[in-house]
């Protein structure tokens, strides 16, 4: 078996809140919490779950832009947490980020040869006439054309921003893209483009994406294997067909359960999980889920769960085997 | 049949773009809700369904818009009333609920002041009677603990009870219409579920009519009885919610629908339509959706179609998916160098899947 491009090992951060009469802080977001996985070469590999469950801390974590309090991240070969931020620099090249936001992220004031240039200006030593052939080059990549590079991020529609998004990653040509929530903000017949063309680029390019989503639908399409984290804990981890097949966490299934299906023939039953996301702050003894969790036991709100394999491939972090949700 | 609680007809809603041009965001809209029934308004960013909505609601602007057509509540004309009479509708006879919880809630008023507001505004209620009123209006959104949260501010409460007390005010006066746009769009699934469960609990027992407007195909489906669906301000089909699923006719439905991914169906990639939303100051002449469209042919350019009848219920703005049609969309669209994304390249895209279409358009019949 290859070697992971990317492994996270029992990584934690917290953020301080507040400020106390010393200036210490009063308090502490948990916002990721004991989270392990590996990504392997050319695999698509998704962290779903809800807001403020941590997966885009997660994102920043590997891209070294916070350090985490405990764990360590290794992406291909090299430590990413033990580096400094100018070492960290030229893996940069080898791992890009494409946004939520297609219009936060592109500067406004910037051609958009220039900004899907930029990375090319930091990472390489290209003439300003090699990188104006290699931005057009991407640009048809994306499908966008090269009379495009001479206008305005505010010209574009929100699919196509997303698209200089993507081309802007792919201009270093890096290993690792890590897409957060990248169709989020697309209407759906542009979100559907949009993740082919993710797709295509990953087998033309071979590859490797760590994408995050809330959404159960889309992770289904483009992922290989799939964490479900909540409250800043990976919960479950499966491969695709197995997460979908045979969801065991409590929280999955209610997860699975709430996505509405454009099927008005297909009267399944929602199970409804009670109440809110506990405050991050102050998470629940235990195990995260236990306060909305229709299992609770005594053991569930004294013990944190461990994380074991259910089946091959499978992780679990459930005292308890094939809970069902009562339908 | 009963009388339609909301019937519009011919609604048309202009804004100023300069001083003499205005553009023309809604254009010729018109459909009905009873009371008791969820309609949905379904359509992209752009297409024109919340400004339906604000115009419905009288929300808009009069300095910067121009409204036209006829929205009959009750018997009542609405675009004929004046600021006053509006004001004493609005909140009584129909009220709205917005897409952003968080910010539709002003931030420095406590919640309990926010819900009193209302109440006195429309009712003539003493103090006792109004926190009674705001209690009971609480408990209906499922709210655990009514006089707790009546007494913080938005900010301390998370985005899904932000939008229990937008409902709860919504319905403090027992309006018989409610119009919800985008109500779950910023809250998570779990939250989404508990949220449509309360809206369909609150149509049940209080008979109330509810134009939900959303973009989300899945929410349509599972919580409406009608759907309308629109495109570049028009309504291009409607029809009872299983007819549109199982039978759509518009080809920009059938895209709409194709292009969703879903739970327990696996694609390796997914039919799309090709293009983006026309430019609302640059319109196409005809069919605004014949530019994306796989079949669609000269004619549709020259002049804009007709809404027909198809079905019981059902209505259908193209005269070749009436007629029978079908329509299949490539799910070639969006990949590498195919060119479907660029701002001129509708054209190409359209081109390349036109040649497939061409062949399925020959009047393969549909199910019917």
């Amino acid at each position: 078996m290859s070697e992971p491009l990317l492994s996270v090992q029992d990584v934690s951060k917290r953020f301080p809140v507040g400020k106390s009469l010393l200036g210490r802080p009063t308090g502490y977001v948990h916002a990721v919490n004991d989270v392990s996985f590996d990504v392997m070469p050319g695999e698509t590999f998704s962290l779903v779950g809800e807001s403020g469950c941590g997966k885009s801390t997660t994102s920043r974590l590997i891209d070294h832009l916070i350090t985490p309090d405990e764990g360590r991240i290794f992406f291909d070969g090299d430590e990413v947490t033990a580096l400094s931020e100018r070492q960290m620099r030229p893996l940069r090249a080898k791992m890009q980020m494409v946004f939520q936001d297609p219009y936060g992220s592109l500067n406004p004031r910037m051609k958009v040869q220039d900004i899907i240039g930029e990375p090319l200006l930091v990472h390489t030593r290209m003439s300003a006439g090699e990188r104006l052939k290699r931005v057009h080059e991407l640009l048809g990549t994306v499908g966008l054309s090269p009379a495009h590079g001479e206008r305005y991020p505010h010209e574009f529609s929100g699919g196509q921003r997303q698209r200089i998004g993507i081309a802007r990653a792919l201009s270093v040509q890096p290993k690792l893209i890590i897409a957060d929530e990248p169709v989020s903000a697309l209407d759906v017949s542009i979100q559907a483009q949009v993740l082919n063309l993710l797709r295509d680029l990953q087998e033309h390019y071979e590859l490797t994406y760590l994408f995050i989503s809330h959404d159960l639908s889309v992770v289904e399409m483009i992922s290989d294997r799939i964490a479900v984290m909540y409250l800043g804990t990976i919960m479950e981890m499966a491969p695709n067909e197995e997460l979908y097949a045979r969801p065991c966490h409590p929280y999955t299934q209610a997860l699975l359960s709430a996505v509405p299906v454009p099927d008005p023939k297909s009267k399944r039953r929602h199970v409804l999980i009670e109440g809110d996301l506990p405050s991050p702050m102050n998470p629940p003894t235990g195990c995260p889920f236990h306060t909305r969790c229709p299992h609770c036991t005594e053991r569930c709100v004294k013990e944190f769960p461990k994380m074991r394999e259910v089946s091959p491939g499978h992780r679990l972090r459930c005292h308890y085997d094939g809970l069902q949700l009562p339908a | 049949m009963q009388d339609a609680l909301l019937e519009v007809r011919d609604l048309k809603v202009e804004f100023k773009r300069d001083r003499k041009s205005w553009i023309t965001a809604v254009r010729g809209v018109s459909f009905s809700i009873h009371a008791g029934e969820i309609v949905g308004l379904v359509g992209e960013s752009g297409c024109g369904k919340s400004v339906t909505s604000l115009a419905v609601m009288r929300l808009l602007s009069k300095a910067t818009s121009r409204t036209s057509g006829s929205v009959v509540m009750d018997g009542r004309s609405i675009l004929e009333l004046s600021d006053r009479e509006m004001r004493d509708a609005r909140g009584n006879d129909f009220s709205m609920i917005f897409q952003e919880p968080m910010s539709s809630l002003n931030p420095i008023m406590r919640v309990g002041d926010q819900l009193a507001e209302a109440l006195r505004l429309h009712n003539d209620l003493s103090r006792e009677e109004i926190h009674a009123r705001s209690v009971e209006a609480l408990r209906l959104v499922g709210i655990p603990e009514p006089e707790v949260t009546l007494r913080n501010y938005p900010h301390e409460l998370s985005g899904g009870m932000c939008q229990r007390v937008m409902i709860a005010m919504a319905m403090s006066c027992e309006p018989k219409l409610l119009i919800a746009d985008e109500p779950t769009t910023a809250l998570d699934v779990t939250i989404q579920a508990q949220i449509l469960a309360l809206m369909e609990r609150i149509r049940a027992e209080r008979n109330t009519g509810i134009l939900l407007i959303t973009h989300d195909l899945g929410v349509v489906a599972e919580t409406c009885s009608r759907v309308i669906v629109m495109y570049a301000g028009g309504i291009v089909e409607e029809a009872p919610v299983e007819e549109l699923f199982e039978r759509p006719r518009h080809p920009y439905t059938k895209g709409l629908i194709a292009s969703v991914p879903r739970l327990g169906r696996r694609v390796h990639r997914l039919p799309s339509i090709p293009g983006s939303v026309p430019d609302l100051a640059a319109m196409p002449a005809g069919c605004r959706f014949a530019p994306r469209c796989p079949m669609a042919r000269p004619a549709c350019e020259a002049k804009v179609p007709a809404l027909v009848q198809v079905g019981e219920g059902h209505r259908c703005a193209c005269p070749y998916a009436a007629a029978g049609a079908s329509v299949e969309y490539a799910a070639g669209i969006g990949g590498l160098a195919d060119g479907a994304g660029a701002a001129d390249a509708t054209a190409a895209a359209s081109g390349a899947t036109g040649d497939v279409s061409a062949q399925d358009a020959k009047g393969v019949p549909t199910h019917e």
